[in-house]
């Protein structure tokens, strides 16, 4: 890159007369024909930084949103799915990838906003209690009420560091699997569960088919486009958060806490609001998920979904949110893809109890666990990591660097 | 009074076995200073070993235990080996992460074996009852509490006197300087995750001639000994049977007196009580009863 004294068009001028016209007094407009030259910092930490960038995610945009007209219903629940666990991946990588509190607690966060989103939101029936507000209420809701919970585990992630926190976030899991367990006019109890939310807004209802803005849209498609739009809102705002102030925050407690401290970031209130925002993250995924899902039931919330958001985070790439996102969609697909791997491979049966070397649901079970050490071992970026190269050796085509 | 006394014996013998366990974590931590996430899965290989020598193989209970303790042994040194070695020098975290993903791998192949039935260990008079002042404990509690005590007193010897005891400790210590001594850092390595290994697999041989045997979530008693550490310290070897006993015995406790005194925490609040007093010792203690406080250099 060129420094901005060869191009006098563009360099920062001290003087406000030169920049009249633009509306702010710091504003720098990209120049013509240098799309990569970058003359203030606000350029530089653009959310689309790159014409290339902004080009291929309005395209990704536009393709998603004609995904469901392309795909079957049955896996368009599995895309909607993963689009939604994508929130709750972003959500444990603002805490574990960007803040570096390692946290198995996800679970727990996800179990209360799923539960508050149900009560608040679900209808009431004879066992469980239900007080069908509308989407708008319950949806923020459950964020705000993991969030406290997340920000009262802040203080203790203060006194506590690395894995000594990573076991207490784990008595998190186990203790609210308890809780989940017991309170079971609320949830239902284990074995019987209970309905999650009413998927309604703006007098759209996400659970059934029919005409809508003139096409014939089934409930699948609707859900897809229900959570395509909170991905995208979500994702935006989290990346917005990693490139302010609070992200290079979080990036500074997690590379040094004493350092960060001693430059002068609060470590008590960034790591509390670390916890906060990914449980909000975690608590808006967990209502939404179960909603989709339909009968849940308090099982759902042990160490098992943890581990399974932690593979997302790891296997997608830690401290991205384009890696969150293709973290979430991969392992949320992982049962549809051994199921689709069982028909090709000979030894793998396709019941629970049957023969062969391994049942579906095994080698589910067995996937995830060689994903998590394969990536860690041999491509720690994850998803994103393998992203990179892949663009890094079109960059350079034909030459390999 | 007698339904105390009978609680904390009861407690005791739990608490051994949570004991072994947290040893075998407080193992690795010191010598990599990682937390081994694979330790339930080697504890389920360690019984379904003794259960394929005892009950298969036929082979009495002791020679059985002893050939389970070297297979769990093995099995931690292969573990660390191929998962842990090419991954020196990565930040714990990760390390940390890979052990969960050893885990699922080797529950898996360990629920293939264990299919639906539970897989019960036979041990020799089993459930004859040792009675003492209206107190009564079955004589597997107390074999397990014998061995454990005897285990804790080999390890000691160990550590205090041999050779590679000696080059364990160093390592554990700063592993540079270890390095620099001539000592092969990571075959200690090997070592540590063998123990632990070995003590799991004694662990779980005790569990599968327990009660029901080697079921599908057996798994989940070895995550027990994890608030047992943190009680105790991470790094502290006392703290771990300190700390695997108490845990034992407020499990035992809360079964016997929750029920009564608080029935609001609900029914089986015992399983998740460990947890409780976990956090309320990190409070008033973040580095466990007996773990060193994190000392760091700016």
């Amino acid at each position: 890159m060129s420094t901005p004294s060869r191009t006098p068009t563009s360099s920062p001028s001290p003087r406000p007369a030169s920049v009249a016209t633009a509306p702010g007094p710091t504003r720098h407009r990209p120049v013509r024909g240098r799309p990569r030259l970058r003359t203030s910092y606000a350029q530089d930490l653009a959310l689309l930084n790159t014409p290339a960038k902004r080009r291929s995610t309005i395209a990704l945009v536009v393709v998603s949103f004609l995904v469901p007209f392309l795909v079957t219903d049955d896996l368009l629940l599995v895309f909607t799915l993963g689009l939604i666990a994508s929130v709750g991946t972003i959500g444990l990588n603002l805490v574990t990838g960007y803040a570096g509190q390692v946290s198995l607690g996800h679970a727990f966060f996800i179990g209360v906003g799923a539960y508050t989103g149900a009560i608040l939101g679900g209808s009431e029936d004879a066992s469980v209690v239900g007080y069908g507000l509308p989407m708008l209420v319950w949806l923020p809701a459950a964020g705000l009420v993991a969030a406290l919970l997340g920000a009262l585990v802040g203080p203790i992630a203060v006194r506590l560091r690395g894995l000594y926190l990573a076991i207490v976030t784990l008595g998190l899991v186990f203790l609210g699997d308890h809780v989940f367990r017991e309170a079971d006019s609320l949830t239902g109890g284990p074995g019987v569960g209970r309905r999650g939310a009413q998927l309604e807004i703006l007098g759209i209802d996400f659970n059934a088919s029919g005409m809508l803005l003139g096409l014939e849209i089934s409930r699948a498609q609707r859900q897809f486009f229900l959570a395509l739009v909170f991905l995208i809102v979500f994702a935006v705002l989290a990346r917005n958060l990693t490139r302010s102030g609070v992200g290079r925050a979080f990036a500074a407690v997690r590379d040094r806490d004493v350092a960060a401290e001693v430059i002068g970031i609060d470590i008590t209130r960034t790591k509390m609001l670390a916890f906060a925002l990914s449980s909000f993250f975690a608590g808006v995924t967990g209502a939404m998920y179960y909603a989709v899902i339909g009968v849940f039931e308090p099982g759902a919330f042990g160490l098992l979904l943890s581990v399974q958001y932690l593979a997302m985070v790891l296997i997608g790439g830690v401290a991205t949110i384009s890696g969150s996102i293709m973290g979430a969609l991969f392992i949320t697909a992982l049962p549809r893809i051994s199921q689709e791997l069982a028909h090709v491979v000979p030894f793998i049966s396709e019941s629970a109890t049957g023969g062969g070397l391994l049942s579906v649901f095994q080698l589910e079970a067995i996937l995830y666990g060689l994903l998590i050490v394969g990536f860690l071992i041999f491509e720690p970026r994850g998803l994103y990591g393998i992203w990179l190269r892949i663009r890094n050796y079109w960059k350079g085509w034909p030459f390999s660097y | 009074m007698t339904t105390l006394l009978q609680a904390l014996v009861t407690g005791f013998g739990q608490g051994a076995i949570y004991a072994l366990l947290a040893l075998g974590y407080v193992m690795i931590f010191k010598a990599t200073g990682v937390i081994s996430f694979a330790q339930p899965a080697l504890m389920v290989c360690g019984g379904l070993f003794s259960y394929h020598f005892s009950e298969e193989f036929g082979w009495p209970f002791w020679p059985a235990l002893g050939a389970a303790v070297a297979c769990g042994a093995l099995l931690g040194a292969i573990v660390e080996r191929l998962a842990l070695r090419p991954m020196v020098g990565k930040p714990v975290f990760t390390l940390a992460i890979i052990t969960i993903g050893v885990d699922v791998v080797l529950r898996v192949l360990a629920n293939r074996y264990i299919g639906s039935q539970a897989k019960p260990v036979e041990y020799p008079g089993g459930n004859d009852l040792l009675e003492a002042g209206g107190v009564s404990i079955t004589h597997q509690r107390l074999g397990l509490i014998a061995v454990t005590a005897v285990t804790l007193v080999a390890l000691a010897l160990f550590f205090r006197y041999s050779k590679a005891g000696l080059a364990m400790r160093a390592t554990a210590l700063d592993q540079e300087t270890a390095l620099a001594q001539g000592i092969r850092v990571g075959v200690m390595f090997a070592l540590a995750w063998a123990i632990a290994g070995g003590l799991a697999a004694i662990a779980g041989t005790f569990i599968a001639s327990g009660s029901v045997g080697i079921e599908q979530s057996t798994w989940l008693i070895a995550l027990k000994a994890l608030p047992a550490i943190i009680i105790g310290g991470l790094d502290s070897v006392p703290g771990a049977v300190i700390g695997g006993l108490a845990v034992g015995m407020i499990e035992a406790l809360t079964a016997v007196y929750q029920p009564d005194v608080a029935p609001w925490l609900g029914a089986n609040f015992a399983l998740v009580a460990p947890y409780a007093l976990m956090f309320v010792i990190l409070l008033v203690r973040p580095y466990g009863l007996f773990g060193t406080k994190e000392v760091e250099r700016v």
